[in-house]
């Protein structure tokens, strides 16, 4: 990539090579929340977002680790992005603690959620480069970076001005990938990024995460709860259900482990239940409580 | 350039960001902006309009009438920062970039500094035509105004504020719902206590002893002497915004970041909905 925000490229040459891109060791995190069928001022009890997570990524690996709703998967992201403590176990980001080295950590990660969070009445363009002035990009380099990113993911350039509120929500993903990558992080979180997506935006969302594998020496984490988008883009396949990672292989060994033809079936094999029938809550309603 | 320089230059483009980002929601926003001054025009009149229900001599009333509009003014200026300051949280939540904000290498004094840099600036140009705009409503005049006093006094009094404001920005991350308005108690508690329409001296001992740690008190003091009075900028009102000015911040600083691993333990840094 020729867009790399300047620290990033100063600390990315300090990591410690040795270190794998992600370390997570019984990675514990539980929330306090109240069963909505027992009423509204029910006692609050703790709710396991995860329970004992170990697994390791190496660097330019992409894996991909499925799970429905409230299975943790949001809970994983934010915690290796900064914005969660764990209350027990460790995670480490290129070796650095993601409590104690935050700031470290925050130069080297950046994410895309299933919600391309923006501010609505400004443009793609000042969006992005709002964003990368966080990373120490200039608006002499966001003026040839930011059309330059926003071209790569396919963003017609008469767009580029126009409010984020009048774009679809495929547009709206792009924008959010552009900001992602401008930043130049050595990991990408990416947490449902084709969900709500139409098939050819969906399409042009995984060609680019493809792309940016290929010409780019990143590691990805990509949460998912789609298994065929997990299966043609990851290295490996982890399966969290719960809270707790049931497996982490490559996806060929997870169909010889349980014998099957399937993603779908190995989830069935694993847990005894239908991949569909499953409706968690979701780590958002607790959010959604505070509201209300 | 060194590891310090590089973090310092970034540190200056991430402030510029943040200034840079509410100048193009300015924009975006103008007639809200417009329709705001103007209701900030009219609430001003009903106070400034005291002065001649009073029946004093012209000069006299004048006075009054210049008096009150400097408290309006002002209170006008810290308002806009306390808004400001209280709800950076709360817009971010609301946009739902709350999350790319905190996750980003930005420090969070750099973060509420460039908000608080924002808001002074804003501030001032709003406090500098509702001023200007109610004297010539009212025909209000202050020959012997020292206005470059007032300025320096009020942007030392900025720094303060921006401290203030740092404390009270925290309340939205810990209570999502009920935060932005605890804010407001605290700015309402400011109002009362600091003399914006009335001399201090007026009010019981105790709420005079809050209004000592009032930065509006002395900011209110001394601008309102500059104007009225032409008074040059006197060290009673400098030193203790002074060390409001020191003490706030660090202070302001230290419980957002206390509020800040608050909300990351109860997984409160969120987007809204």
């Amino acid at each position: 990539m020729s867009t790399i925000a300047p620290s990033t490229i100063d600390l990315a040459s300090r990591l410690d090579r040795e270190a794998p891109a992600v370390e997570v060791h019984d990675l514990r995190k539980t929330f306090r929340r109240r069963d909505r069928k027992a009423g509204r001022f029910a006692r609050k009890r703790p709710w396991p977002a995860l329970a004992d997570v170990t697994f390791t990524i190496a660097r330019g690996e992409c894996v991909a680790i499925l799970g429905q709703n409230g299975s943790g998967k949001s809970t994983l992201v934010r915690l290796l992005s900064t914005l969660l403590i764990g209350d027990g176990g460790e995670a480490r980001v290129f070796g650095h603690d993601v409590d104690r080295d935050a700031s470290t950590i925050r130069r080297l990660v950046n994410r895309v959620s299933v919600e391309a969070s923006f501010f609505k009445k400004m443009s793609a363009s000042e969006n992005l480069s709002y964003a990368a002035r966080f990373y120490g990009m200039t608006p002499r380099q966001t003026r040839t970076a930011v059309p330059e990113i926003l071209g790569r993911v396919g963003f017609p350039p008469e767009r580029r001005s126009e409010s984020m509120e009048n774009l679809s929500r495929g547009m709206q993903q792009k924008v959010a990938l552009a900001r992602a990558l401008l930043t130049s992080p050595v990991l990408l979180l990416l947490d449902e990024p084709t969900t709500g997506l139409d098939p050819r935006s969906k399409l042009e969302v995984q060609e680019f995460i493809r792309q940016v594998r290929a010409q780019h020496d990143a590691t990805i984490l990509l949460c998912t709860h789609d298994m065929a988008e997990a299966e043609t883009l990851a290295d490996r396949i982890g399966l969290l259900d719960r809270g707790r990672l049931l497996f982490l292989e490559p996806v060929e060994d997870v169909k010889k482990r349980f014998g099957v033809e399937t993603l779908e079936q190995a989830f069935f094999a694993a847990t005894g239940r239908e991949f569909e029938e499953e409706n968690g809550d979701d780590e958002d309603d607790e959010y959604r409580e505070v509201f209300g | 350039m060194s590891e310090y320089a590089i973090e310092m230059r970034n540190q200056l483009v991430g402030l510029f960001g943040i200034v840079e980002r509410n100048v193009y929601l300015t924009k975006r926003y103008f007639l809200w902006d417009i329709a705001f001054m103007f209701w900030t025009i009219a609430n001003t009149l009903t106070i400034v309009f005291i002065a001649r229900a009073a029946n004093l001599p012209p000069a006299e009333e004048n006075t009054l009438a210049t008096a009150l509009l400097v408290g309006a003014t002002i209170w006008a200026f810290l308002g806009i920062i306390f808004e400001f300051m209280t709800e950076t949280v709360a817009w971010e939540r609301w946009e739902g970039t709350i999350e790319y904000t905190f996750m980003a290498p930005l420090s969070r004094l750099v973060h509420l500094f460039g908000q608080g840099a924002f808001a002074v600036l804003y501030g001032l140009v709003r406090a500098t035509i509702l001023f200007f705009a109610v004297a010539a409503f009212l025909g209000l005049h202050a020959p012997n105004a020292n206005y470059g006093a007032a300025l320096a006094l009020l942007a030392l009094a900025s720094v303060s504020f921006i401290g203030v404001g740092i404390m009270t920005s925290v309340l939205p991350l810990i209570s999502p719902e009920k935060g932005a308005q605890l804010g407001f108690v605290a700015q309402g508690l400011m109002l009362v206590v600091s003399g914006v329409y009335y001399p201090v001296s007026v009010m019981p001992e105790w709420m005079q002893w809050i209004a000592k740690i009032s930065p509006a008190t002395y900011a209110l003091r001394g601008c309102r002497a500059s104007i009225v009075n032409g008074a040059p900028l006197v060290w009673a009102n400098v030193w203790p915004l002074l060390i409001i000015a020191v003490l706030a911040t660090p202070i302001g600083l230290a419980i957002f970041k206390v509020g800040e691993r608050y909300a990351k333990k109860h997984g409160k840094l969120k987007r809204a909905g």
